[in-house]
């Protein structure tokens, strides 16, 4: 049992604050930044771009990919390190559907001329992607989802609708998961097929989150021609390929790196601001509440780097991801919380007042955070899958 | 023949050696053998509050010795892998004074006890011979150096011991109590305790058990003019709060550990509860309800076992810098297992609730636990204080 890192993991990890120390603009604020609400700003697209570039062509985008595709072959351990830096430093340009979703996906499922297409755009950070998967009726149900499609001689016709779809309104490309089989049990018959975002047929209208920001879009299929050669895994293979997470990074360790960079932020706040005669750090409640919260982040980080040591010794996580989703994301809407609360009257102060503190950016979180406890599974499918697959309850 | 060979991945490592895998199933098969639920209740009501011959047994296998170097007879084991046995024996509730003698007493004279002292007493705690207590706990029930008022008189050449401490371990049992003082006054309440190592009986010494929720033989220590030498003193007169916080640190991690194995448990009897009992025609684990509960003590009891192994393995790797992980550890698991164990009583419903089953006995470990040596908002305080907000 040792929970150190290698002196060469911390080498590793060391490289990458120097890298972002010297490529990131010099007034660039990562703490709690989310990129995704920040989709609509050119600024940040632009840096988002330049950074995706420059850590491309170190070949950090691609980093545990093989070499044989664009990566670097390092282990999983410098790719867990490689993102939680990433999120603490709250540097933007890796794409995580490209980088960390259909990269991987068609790296094990994918045909060697899909690998040639696209791996190596997506490695060198030159290609945006978006993830088609939710509907307005197959949320936490994904399985039941109804976007239909058609094989017409060498082309599946695509029909139907998808709700979510973060940053589809500047990807180059799109994985989507389509019903090609209405009458097969419901987890047979979907195919997940590859779509250039230009082709006709496909149209994307934004949706503004509840911080008002336009992140996700809904995109509709009208008549989408794609190519069976764009079909990943096989027909009706769909469900597997979508579900085949193993070689994910999958610790959710940027949850925990984000939080602790914020929580940092309020510990400096509390010492700088005045309150009763003294400054806010010497408030027993303040205290408590932020003593608390780094209890949160250790045992955080404990659940994610378990995740992080049983994909390092190729066992897939049985229910340990699902724990780190769940304790992660809670994570952070409690730091969003407990921030609102440090804060106080100032706490209603959004981005942009003169007064707001820390940026106004613990009220994003506490308006954003939320869709990190709904999204990518909820709070509440989590639990039942650690209930099911780590407690071997009865599924429902 | 191919010889297979295993790539070994350099990184950290969740997973124990052979050997603590060994020490952890070998204890585990000790226990349930010895340490029955029957054991575990006569025991409640046992005054003495443990069987001299399972002591025997204990100290034959070489329980009591594991963490002292071989010189003293002992098993030159670290804290991490008395940590592994510390969590089996939460996970049996194995009543007795191991706790008191090996952490609480031998270890602090390991870390502080003269050359003499150290040859003196940790040999027959290896060889389990000697009990041991730290008495350390007053009436106000704090753990700051203001709480210690015990006062250690000089009289003629040696001190005289009067003041009474409180929730002292295994005392009725113990052959010496290590007994934290004040033998002068100083402008910080830290400065000026001394530490005496009183070897009991010994005129003056009153002890008297006190009615605790988890039965365990926590007693209040009456000193009246109790005399004791300079040879008595363990580490340096007037310098003792140093030893204690070390000591302190110990404790809270080893119970830290003891708290992971009866969480275990629990969440272990809750599930299997839940797949058994059937209502509505159903398991009444089949309820989403009854899942989310579950679910919800796995994060618990996960996120205790991990935050307490890394306190441990730090407590073996750098004992002079863990501050902030037995703090972490202690406050996450307080409350963690205080919630795995009311949650267990839900499960279990209506024979959770009677003497007869054995949920009772660990929600009862679980809160005495919760508070010894500093529940979590004492511990949060001084996380708050690591992590450099001004006080």
């Amino acid at each position: 049992m040792d929970f150190k890192f290698t002196k060469e993991e911390e080498k590793f990890r060391q490289e990458v604050r120097e890298f972002f120390k010297k490529e990131l603009p010099k007034d660039w604020n990562g703490i709690g930044f989310n990129v995704e609400d920040e989709f609509h700003n050119p600024e940040v697209l632009s840096v988002r771009r330049m950074m995706a570039r420059k850590m491309g062509e170190k070949g950090w985008l691609a980093l545990s990919w093989p070499k044989a595709y664009g990566g670097l072959g390092r282990s999983h351990m410098e790719q867990l390190i490689f993102n939680e830096e990433i999120s603490y430093h709250g540097v933007p340009g890796v794409d995580i559907f490209g980088i960390g979703m259909i990269g991987p996906t068609l790296i094990a499922h994918g045909t060697e001329a899909q690998k040639k297409e696209h791996l190596g755009y997506i490695a060198r950070g030159e290609r945006f992607w978006c993830q088609c998967f939710s509907e307005p009726n197959a949320g936490s149900d994904l399985a039941s989802l109804q976007t239909k499609g058609v094989v017409e001689g060498d082309h599946i016709v695509i029909n139907g609708q998808k709700v979510w779809t973060t940053g589809a309104h500047f990807a180059d490309w799109c994985f989507a998961l389509v019903r090609t089989d209405p009458d097969a049990p419901k987890h047979k018959g979907i195919t997940m097929v590859l779509a250039d975002m230009k082709w006709p047929g496909i149209e994307v209208r934004p949706l503004y989150n509840m911080v008002g920001a336009h992140s996700f879009n809904e995109v509709f299929f009208d008549n989408l021609k794609v190519p069976l050669a764009n079909v990943v895994g096989g027909l009706n293979k769909g469900w597997e390929v979508a579900n085949a997470l193993l070689e994910f990074e999958r610790s959710g360790i940027w949850r925990i790196a984000a939080s602790q960079r914020l929580i940092e932020e309020m510990v400096k706040y509390a010492n700088e601001t005045a309150a009763n005669g003294g400054v806010l750090a010497q408030d027993p409640l303040i205290r408590q509440k932020l003593a608390q919260l780094m209890v949160d982040v250790g045992v955080a980080r404990m659940l994610a780097y378990k995740v992080g040591w049983l994909q390092s010794n190729h066992q897939a996580p049985v229910y340990e991801a699902s724990m780190s989703k769940l304790f992660g994301s809670e994570l952070q809407l409690k730091t969003a919380e407990v921030g609102m609360q440090v804060l106080k009257l100032y706490s209603q102060l959004t981005e942009g007042d003169k007064r707001a503190p820390l940026w106004g950016r613990v009220e994003h979180w506490y308006m954003s955070h939320l869709g990190r406890v709904i999204a990518a599974g909820s709070s509440e499918i989590q639990r039942n899958i650690i209930a099911w697959r780590g407690l071997g309850l009865p599924r429902t | 023949m191919f010889r297979v060979v295993r790539v070994r991945v350099i990184t950290m490592d969740f997973k124990l050696t052979e050997e603590q895998e060994m020490l952890r199933s070998m204890a585990r098969d000790f226990l349930a053998a010895k340490c029955t639920k029957k054991y575990v209740r006569d025991m409640e009501q046992d005054e003495r509050g443990y069987s001299p011959d399972i002591w025997k047994e204990v100290a034959q296998i070489g329980w009591t010795g594991l963490p002292f170097p071989e010189e003293y007879k002992g098993g030159g084991g670290t804290f991490l892998d008395l940590a592994i046995l510390l969590e089996e024996m939460g996970r049996a509730c194995f009543p007795g004074p191991f706790f008191s003698t090996v952490v609480l007493g031998g270890l602090t004279i390991l870390d502080a006890g003269s050359k003499e002292q150290k040859q003196e007493i940790i040999p027959r705690i290896s060889q389990g011979n000697s009990l041991l207590t730290l008495a350390l706990a007053e009436a106000s029930g704090s753990y700051q150096p203001e709480a210690i008022t015990l006062r250690a008189i000089p009289d003629r050449g040696v001190f005289l011991l009067m003041g009474t401490k409180l929730f002292v371990p295994d005392a009725n049992a113990a052959d010496y109590l290590i007994c934290v003082s004040r033998n002068k006054d100083k402008s910080k309440p830290q400065d000026g305790i001394t530490l005496f190592l009183v070897k009991a009986p010994v005129q003056g010494l009153k002890i008297t058990p006190m009615n605790t929720i988890a039965s365990d033989k926590l007693c209040e220590v009456a000193l009246d003019s109790v005399m004791v030498s300079y040879e008595d003193v363990l580490g340096k007169e007037g310098k003792g709060w140093p030893i204690v916080e070390k000591a302190l640190l110990r404790a809270t991690a080893a119970r830290c550990m003891e708290m992971v194995g009866g969480a275990q448990q629990v969440l272990d009897m809750s599930n299997a509860y839940a797949k058994e009992r059937v209502q509505y025609g159903k398991p009444i684990g089949s309820f989403q309800a009854i899942q989310h509960y579950l679910a919800n003590m796995a994060v618990d009891v996960d996120g205790c076992r991990y935050i307490s192994y890394k306190a441990a393995w730090k407590m073996s790797e750098e004992p002079d810098d863990c501050q902030l992980e037995v703090a972490t550890a202690k406050a996450w698991t307080s409350e963690a297992y205080r919630r795995v164990s009311s949650m267990g009583h839900r499960i279990h419903g209506g024979i959770g609730f009677t003497l007869d089953h054995d949920m009772q006995l660990y929600y009862r470990r679980a809160k005495a636990a919760e508070v010894t040596y500093g529940d979590s908002d004492f511990h949060r305080e001084k996380i708050a204080q690591l992590i450099g907000l001004k006080s």
